[in-house]
């Protein structure tokens, strides 16, 4: 049974803090395959840089299950360099244009140190502090002679910490759901082939989970990922109906988000093992988003799928918040449903 | 070696509107045919052509794509003898006022897109542009002999002719993506003089701009185990001049971003110094806007470069190319072929 | 057939949520079809004449016919403290057609559509402003939790000739298929007849389906708008002049072969039919055209007004008449 305690926690330390913006996600790569190394029978880095790991079982009447976590995250690329260190930028991935003035950015491999700042208030007019910054108003500023290049990316350079029962970082999504498929891989249950995707460049497109599920070819798929908590007050301090996922109630089962209409079958598996071991879990609110699973089940001619996340505040953004506690039952969750993880969930029909 | 530029004057000349490229195929296929081992045309009319390369079997290869599908105009509707349109692939409506037009019917009828008077239109269109919903075509018959000849889904296409502008340039509609076309003629005819290991797939894809269906499909049948794409891309002109914008003619842009194999644009790169071709880096952060997002994510992957083409006026029927760049992405991409070793994509990893 | 249209139309099944559908209409191909089965997707797969065993022959194509048998809907997000259930929808739902709608979830429990008070009624709601009252006073006695989903409650409707239902949208392209079926005495072809899943919600189900299926040629049968209404959108295709031959729609625009074997055929039976341009909307084609190697792909399209209402409105004869056609097509080899 995978616990997560100190070790555990400083992988994941290590995993926020790493720079993998969405089509450059070395850095989390190199830590992927040196924390999964000799625990899958099968290692490789395909065509866009997914790491695929086959762990297999030693039961008989295996299912073939692949579990995908995105090692990117959202964050910038550098395609103008206006001289003084000062560099134009794109951004990669959703990001609320509001959460960009201000902000302290790491730049390129060597993480190298920058600003996105804002003109002084004393300079701007009421008006214009009613109206967004435009993105292309801003700029990444390195310092004088500051080394960059443009094609660099960038991400918001918020350290990683844990706070009272919290963690508090950047790119939690979905480096939760990296460290949770690393602790899987390395606690495979025998009844299954534990098929890993740590996969890229999910944040455009879902493009990793793609080409990954077509090459693994597997019986079922599991998107592990981080989803939205919005459960803070609403303006009018009335109960708001609309919060995706609260905090400290336990992984968050998808039912239907606008990429994928969960597999029932592997719903009713999810909760029955949750019920089972006593664990806690809420469904996730049917709406918008999608995961790696929105990709997974329409390959081939087609893959049963489902994603359970770990619910956290403040999704690309450059600090957000998670529970402890919400990350160890996520785990707990997936390693006890793939023990019970038999044929019989998909004998019969969708 | 025949001439390129009347080439490429007869490839913006031949109809081939996005899913309905038979002319504009058959016209590429007997100038390609002399210059490779096999053509034939995909399920759904890509132009398939192989070059044998000289390397044991299996032998690597890598697949050229280029989309020769062009964007235009359908009828929908016929009134009293006008036509009203839809738009085939993404068409900017306030270039449309005036513009001679052919019409596919049961024959083909030349036309002109109208804007009618603004009082035949709902208020507030005295100044501001006209959408397609409101333009017309005239083709000058009178009504009944319209109704005889011209169905509803029947294609209409640019009839602006090429032009030879100074400086070696061209101007015409479809050169996005004719110009690639023709580049990728230079790089077969160059080919004929030098041998190669890997086996090229010569491709000129259909219906790239209502959804890259040719580059999916393509690919997936070929299973190349590299693919380079041909495109446009935006050049610096008049009202064109950011960061996403390159000179014209002053050679072609090697695309980097999370499409492309870094790699694999890399030794594009390397190449392009070692043979002084000049070259601009073109960033593209998310999406190519090519056939690349496509051939990308086919089966397991295939890595996969671009090589833009600077134009002009992108999407109007009076483009802009220089003929210089042409030749250049052309020579590139022969040379590239030329040097890809048996064991190349050994270089072709995630060094991270 | 006009009682299969009510059968097929009045059963509940939104997209991901077909297996209701899937055994009306499997009761009713499984005599008629030469080989069943149901993939990953719950895309149900009938189908009829010589298998691939029988080695290729002149003329013989092996065809996928998709008619897709989910429906549009809604799906609960939240129940609140008064027993109100909060949703959002499933497929294209359009929040002029829900206030005073009665729905039925797919467990049975049904309930009626309220919205909030609207600071400016004369705008439509959102259906963040919308809720489903299922009788219930609080979460307890609820009979719908978060995650269950529910389709229009209508009855079906007979006008003689002009049929109206709920989900017409695509039952009426399923009926279309089981009367070919039942129609189809002997056929060269290794021909599919595929219920998809998932359409109304992306083309889902047909994508994995022409992956399984692997066809030469893809044809959908489903429905299309009109323009034959008081100042509705401007459109040349009207109800009762015949099925229509799609030449494009926002998502395809259909292999040109493939529309000139559909008229010619039509011609050939002395069939009215329509050429169809449609702006807004697509069809399982799309999907099927970009499958593997590339299929060449087109639709037959059933002329339906007031498209994802829960009042969904066709011409018996356009239904007609495409059972006719499509059976013609599919008996005789295809030269192409
Ligand atoms: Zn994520
Ligand atoms: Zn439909």
């Amino acid at each position: 049974m995978p616990a997560i305690g100190n070790a555990q926690l400083k992988l994941l330390e290590r995993l926020s803090n790493a720079c993998a913006v969405s089509g450059d996600e070395g850095e989390v790569r190199k830590i992927v395959l040196a924390e999964i190394e000799g625990r899958a029978d099968e290692i490789k880095v395909d065509a866009l840089g997914n790491v695929l790991a086959i762990k297999k079982g030693s039961e008989r009447k295996r299912l073939r299950v692949m579990l995908s976590a995105h090692m990117d995250e959202v964050g910038f690329m550098l395609v103008a360099d206006d001289g003084e260190g000062i560099f134009r930028f794109e951004v990669i991935g959703s990001i609320d244009p509001r959460q960009l003035p201000g902000k302290a950015v790491l730049v390129g491999r060597d993480h190298t140190p920058g600003v996105i700042g804002a003109r002084p208030i004393h300079l701007t007019t009421a008006d214009e502090r009613k109206r967004a910054i435009p993105v292309d108003s801003l700029r990444i500023d390195l310092g004088p002679g500051g080394k960059a290049k443009p094609g660099d990316r960038a991400t918001f350079a918020t350290p990683f910490r844990r706070v009272g029962p919290s963690l508090l970082g950047k790119a939690l999504d979905n480096r939760l759901g990296v460290a949770t498929l690393i602790e899987l891989l390395r606690n495979a249950p025998p009844n299954v082939d534990l098929l890993a995707a740590f996969t890229v460049q999910e944040e455009i497109g879902l493009r990793g989970a793609k080409v990954a599920a077509f090459a693994l070819d597997p019986d079922l798929g599991i998107a592990v990922d981080a989803t939205p908590a919005h459960d803070q007050p609403s303006w009018d301090g009335e109960p708001a109906p609309f919060y995706n996922t609260r905090l400290g109630l336990g992984p968050a089962l998808y039912v239907a988000d606008r990429a994928t209409l969960s597999d029932p079958r592997l719903v009713r598996w999810l909760t029955d093992s949750a019920e089972a071991a006593g664990l806690p879990y809420q469904i996730r609110q049917p709406g918008g988003g999608g995961t790696d699973a929105g990709a997974i089940h329409r390959a081939r001619a087609g893959v049963p799928a489902v994603s359970v996340s770990v619910p956290h505040r403040y999704p690309h953004t450059a600090a957000s918040l998670a529970r402890l506690d919400d990350w160890k039952n996520t785990l707990a969750l997936l390693h006890t449903a793939l023990t019970r993880l038999t044929p019989a969930v998909l004998a019969g029909e969708r | 070696m025949p001439e390129l530029i009347p080439f490429l004057k007869d490839l913006l000349s031949a109809p081939g509107l996005s899913i309905h490229e038979g002319p504009v195929a058959e016209l590429i296929r007997t100038r390609w045919a002399p210059l490779v081992d096999e053509i034939s045309l995909s399920r759904l009319g890509s132009l398939h052509a192989r070059r044998k390369g000289s390397a044991a079997e299996p032998r690597p290869s890598i697949l050229i794509a280029t989309h020769m599908d062009a964007i235009g105009l359908m009828v929908t509707r016929i009134e009293d003898g006008f036509l009203h349109l839809a738009q085939v692939g993404g068409v900017d409506a306030r270039v449309l006022p005036g513009q001679l037009v052919t019409v596919h019917g049961r024959q083909d009828l030349p036309g002109v897109v109208i804007q009618p008077s603004p009082r035949l239109l709902p208020p507030g269109f005295e100044e501001n542009p006209v959408p397609l919903e409101h333009l017309l075509v005239d083709t000058g018959l009178l009504p009944r002999r319209v109704n005889e000849l011209v169905r509803v889904g029947d294609l209409v296409s640019f009839a602006q002719p090429p032009l030879e502008l100074a400086g070696e340039t061209i101007a015409g509609h479809t050169l996005d993506n004719r110009a690639s076309v023709a580049a990728l003629t230079v790089c077969l005819e160059t080919l004929q003089n030098r041998p190669h290991a890997w086996d090229v797939w010569a491709v000129a894809t259909v219906a790239e701009e209502v959804g890259l269906i040719g580059a999916y499909t393509s690919t997936f049948q070929l299973r190349p185990t590299l693919v380079i794409v041909l495109d446009v891309t935006f050049a610096k002109g008049p009202g064109a001049n950011e960061w996403n914008t390159f000179p014209l003619g002053k050679g072609p842009t090697l695309v980097m971003g999370a499409n492309m194999h870094p790699a694999l644009h890399k030794a594009l790169k390397d190449l392009a110094d070692k043979l002084e071709i000049p070259y601009a880096v073109e960033y593209a952060p998310t999406h190519s806007g090519t056939d690349a997002s496509a051939t990308q994510v086919t089966a397991e992957g295939i890595p996969s470069a671009v090589i833009g083409i600077p134009l002009r006026y992108m999407h109007t029927p009076v483009e802009v190319v220089a003929v210089k760049d042409i030749r250049r992405a052309g020579r590139l991409l022969a040379e590239f072929i030329a040097g890809l070793t048996p064991d190349f994509m050994d270089k072709i990893t995630w060094d991270d | 057939m006009k009682s299969l249209i009510q059968k097929l139309t009045e059963t509940f099944s939104p997209s991901g949520y077909e297996n209701a559908i899937r055994e009306v209409i499997r009761r009713e191909v499984e005599p008629l079809a030469d080989e069943l089965r149901v993939d990953a997707l719950g895309n149900l797969i009938a189908r009829k004449g010589p298998s691939t065993g029988s080695g290729p022959a002149k003329g013989k194509k092996r065809l996928m016919l998709a008619a897709h048998m989910d429906e549009i809907g809604l799906i609960a997000t939240h129940i609140d403290e008064n027993g109100f259930v909060r949703f959002t929808g499933i497929g294209g739902i359009r929040p002029q057609a829900l206030t005073g709608g009665r729905v039925r979830f797919v467990n049975g429990a049904a309930g009626v559509i309220g919205i909030e008070r609207l600071s400016d009624p004369s705008k439509a709601p959102t259906l963040e402003q919308c809720f489903i009252d299922v009788g219930a006073t609080s979460p307890k006695d609820c009979p719908v939790k978060v995650g269950d989903v529910c389709g229009f409650d209508r009855p079906f409707l007979d006008l003689g000739r002009r049929l109206v239902a709920k989900a017409m949208d695509d039952r009426i392209g399923c009926a279309v298929l089981i009367e070919t079926l039942r129609a189809l005495e002997s056929t060269p072809h290794e021909v599919y007849f595929v219920f998809t899943t998932q359409e109304e919600v992306g083309l889902r189900g047909a994508h994995t389906a022409a992956f399984g299926v692997e066809p030469e040629i893809g044809l959908s049968v489903d429905v299309t708008g009109t323009g034959d209404t008081p100042k509705g959108s401007r459109m040349a295709v009207s109800l009762g002049k015949g099925p229509a031959i799609k030449v494009k729609d926002s998502g395809m625009l259909s292999d040109p072969r493939l529309v000139a074997w559909m008229c010619a055929g039509a011609e050939k039976a002395r069939l009215p039919y329509q050429r169809e341009v449609l702006e807004g909307g697509t069809t399982d084609a799309m999907a099927m055209q970009v499958s593997r190697a590339g299929v060449p792909a087109g639709c037959l399209s059933i002329p339906s007004r007031y498209i994802h209402s829960p009042s969904e409105m066709v011409d018996y004869e356009d239904v007609q008449n495409a059972v006719k056609l499509l059976t013609a097509l599919v008996s005789k080899p295809i030269e192409w």
